[in-house]
């Protein structure tokens, strides 16, 4: 804490004050410095994460199956980078700039969410993604609309509403599949198999092994434990599951009266760590494109900028 | 907090995350740019008119757009910054909504039961209509990307503003559409070349380079075939050699901005006096569709 002066803990308490009583913290306000420091790191890791999500999605563009769906999946996908875009400016009223977060993303210094390091292997991805990637995502962000932050939680109203129109169009997609043909019931079925279990790390390590989750929560950045929103998130998507016919690859999964809530297995927590340590299937992949398309870019960034240069300068000329 | 305290905050999104019931809502198809038109694609074919010919028509002004939003639809995730991948998607996206509008109508008026998707994923290479600019890749050069968008939606918007009056209901509605989405578009691709032309060395060389590459499928874009000339004579279609002034003096005042050069390339010749109107493409169409209608084609039957 930094309470080095008295001066340090009258700005303290004041944060505390603002905080308990739900108030919003805004830009000039004084903060911690760790409170800065983990808005930073986790503001950067989403706006990381809507643009490496655009890659699994992005796969499928080009064959949609009809225009209707093409049509659908690339307003999606730009809506990813719109949610990029309002983030990263959300990061920027915290003191860093955009161009230092992607180099930190590209440099692999800083994180994106793991689960898009599975790979899109089937149209039906498409549609689990929108249901169980998404339907994750919804479930640990609407806490953040009301996160202690101001730019952050305004941010985050108006992409939580994309994003569940996105789960919603995820949904609808799989609903026709599974009213389909047989190929197409088993390409959800296979799907489904898939991303059930990363979809439940997308929650994070259980709570007695979230190490940050405790401060995060005093600060309210963070508004519910990693399991309450997994078991939120399991809640549900069963019911979802049962509309489609789909099995959710979980033998132990049942409702559980005394508790008023599903039981559910235990997700394979070493692989949650192997991916997140870099060897996820699809981790290479995945940065090296970004890396790519970042490098690629960098002629014509500079150009745009040594174009405005040369523009400023012939106004002062002519002023 | 409870659950119900939830409901009533206007930021919940749950709510709808448990709701399966209303899937029919229209915005399911938001952005496609649809809906608008879709009452008029079963217009009755104005008097005097071919349907074989409108059909034919709908086609060629359907699959410029369709196969250009392809090829922009390969930059989603590959564009040099962020802005510009919400640019390019949008402007896909544009191109597709009026690539199905004219697909829906070419379709309706074949008469033949074919919709949107029978002639987007079921046609081969030799029965598409487009012409060879839209179809050529750019291998992930935005130089050669930004001349190809900055030539076709300078060619598409004289076309499209001179269809505002079309006797066709539909081409009418789409060029109404069609021309606001392309100002756009054009203005964009203008203000790109401008840009990496007058930007660094390595960018005016880049810039230049794209032009040239692209500029032997500019003369296929003026040619008029039989099917329009006998639609120009009934107020259906535009005659797309009367565009070329306004194509030309456009293209000349971005060049000069940008300190580019118009280059001095001999056009693409034809086959056999046949183009890509008449479905002679370049070999890079094959891949295009191959990509497309791979998923389509190998499910027959299925409901997507």
């Amino acid at each position: 804490m930094d309470t080095s002066t008295p001066e340090d803990a009258e700005l303290q308490a004041q944060f505390d004050a603002t905080v308990a009583a739900d108030q919003r913290i805004e830009p000039r306000d004084w903060m911690p410095e760790g409170y800065r420091r983990t808005l930073i790191r986790q503001i950067a890791q989403h706006a990381h994460s809507e643009i490496m999500g655009m890659q699994p999605e992005g796969n499928w563009i080009l064959r949609a199956p009809s225009l209707r769906r093409k049509a659908i999946l690339l307003a999606k996908v730009q809506d990813e980078a719109g949610h990029g875009l309002y983030l990263y400016a959300a990061a920027e009223t915290l003191g860093v700039d955009r161009d230092d977060l992607t180099q930190r993303l590209v440099d692999s210094r800083q994180k994106y969410s793991s689960i898009f390091n599975y790979p899109a292997l089937s149209y039906a991805d498409i549609g689990v993604i929108g249901w169980f990637v998404d339907g994750a995502a919804i479930c640990n962000q609407v806490p953040l609309c009301r996160c202690s932050y101001g730019p952050y939680a305004r941010a985050m109203i108006r992409i939580c509403k994309e994003e569940s129109f996105h789960q919603r169009q995820g949904y609808e997609l799989l609903l026709a599949m599974v009213n389909g043909t047989d190929a197409q019931r088993e390409m959800v079925q296979e799907s489904v198999n898939r991303w059930w279990w990363p979809s439940l790390m997308m929650f994070g390590p259980p709570d007695g092994d979230s190490p940050n989750s405790q401060q995060s929560m005093a600060w309210g950045i963070k508004r519910h434990t990693n399991d309450e929103l997994r078991q939120r998130f399991v809640d549900m998507t069963v019911p979802q599951a049962e509309v489609l016919g789909v099995t959710l690859p979980d033998p132990q999964l049942r409702w559980n009266p005394d508790r008023g809530a599903h039981d559910y297995g235990e997700p394979d927590w070493a692989e949650f760590k192997a991916v997140l340590a870099g060897s996820g299937p699809a981790n290479a992949q995945r940065l090296a494109h970004r890396r790519r398309a970042h490098e690629n870019g960098a002629w014509v960034r500079e150009a745009a900028r040594v174009h405005a240069e040369k523009q400023a300068a012939r106004k002062e000329v002519a002023a | 907090m409870s659950p119900h305290a939830e409901e009533e905050d206007a930021t919940n999104a749950y709510q709808s995350l448990s709701e399966t019931a209303g899937i029919d809502d229209p915005r399911w198809a938001f952005g496609s740019g649809f809906e608008d038109v879709e009452a008029e694609i079963e217009a009755p074919l104005p008097a005097g008119v071919d349907a074989a010919d409108l059909a034919e028509y709908c086609l060629m002004l359907g699959d410029d757009a369709l196969v250009c939003a392809q090829r922009i639809a390969e930059w989603v995730s590959n564009a040099p910054e962020l802005e510009e991948e919400v640019a390019l998607a949008n402007t896909a996206l544009d191109l597709l909504g009026q690539a199905r509008v004219l697909l829906s109508r070419a379709g309706h008026v074949e008469g033949a039961g074919r919709d949107e998707d029978a002639l987007a994923y079921l046609r081969s290479e030799a029965q598409y209509r487009n012409v060879a600019l839209a179809e050529r890749g750019d291998d992930l050069d935005f130089g050669v990307a930004i001349a190809r968008l900055l030539v076709f939606t300078t060619w598409r918007l004289a076309l499209m503003s001179r269809l505002l009056d079309s006797r066709d209901p539909v081409v009418a509605a789409v060029a109404a559409k069609a021309v606001k989405e392309l100002t756009y578009h054009r203005e964009h691709a203008a203000r790109w070349a401008v840009r990496l032309g007058d930007g660094t060395d390595e960018s005016h060389r880049r810039m230049q380079a794209g032009l040239e590459a692209v500029w032997p499928f500019v003369e296929e874009l003026f040619r008029t075939t039989d099917v329009e000339r006998r639609l120009v004579a009934v107020g259906v279609a535009v005659d797309p050699a009367d565009t070329r002034a306004e194509v030309d003096a456009v293209l000349d005042q971005v060049l000069a901005a940008a300190t580019l050069t118009r280059p001095d390339r001999a056009p693409m010749g034809l086959l056999g006096g046949r183009g890509g109107r008449q479905g002679v493409h370049t070999e890079a169409l094959g891949h295009v569709l191959a990509t497309m209608q791979s998923l389509a084609r190998a499910h027959p039957g299925a409901t997507w």
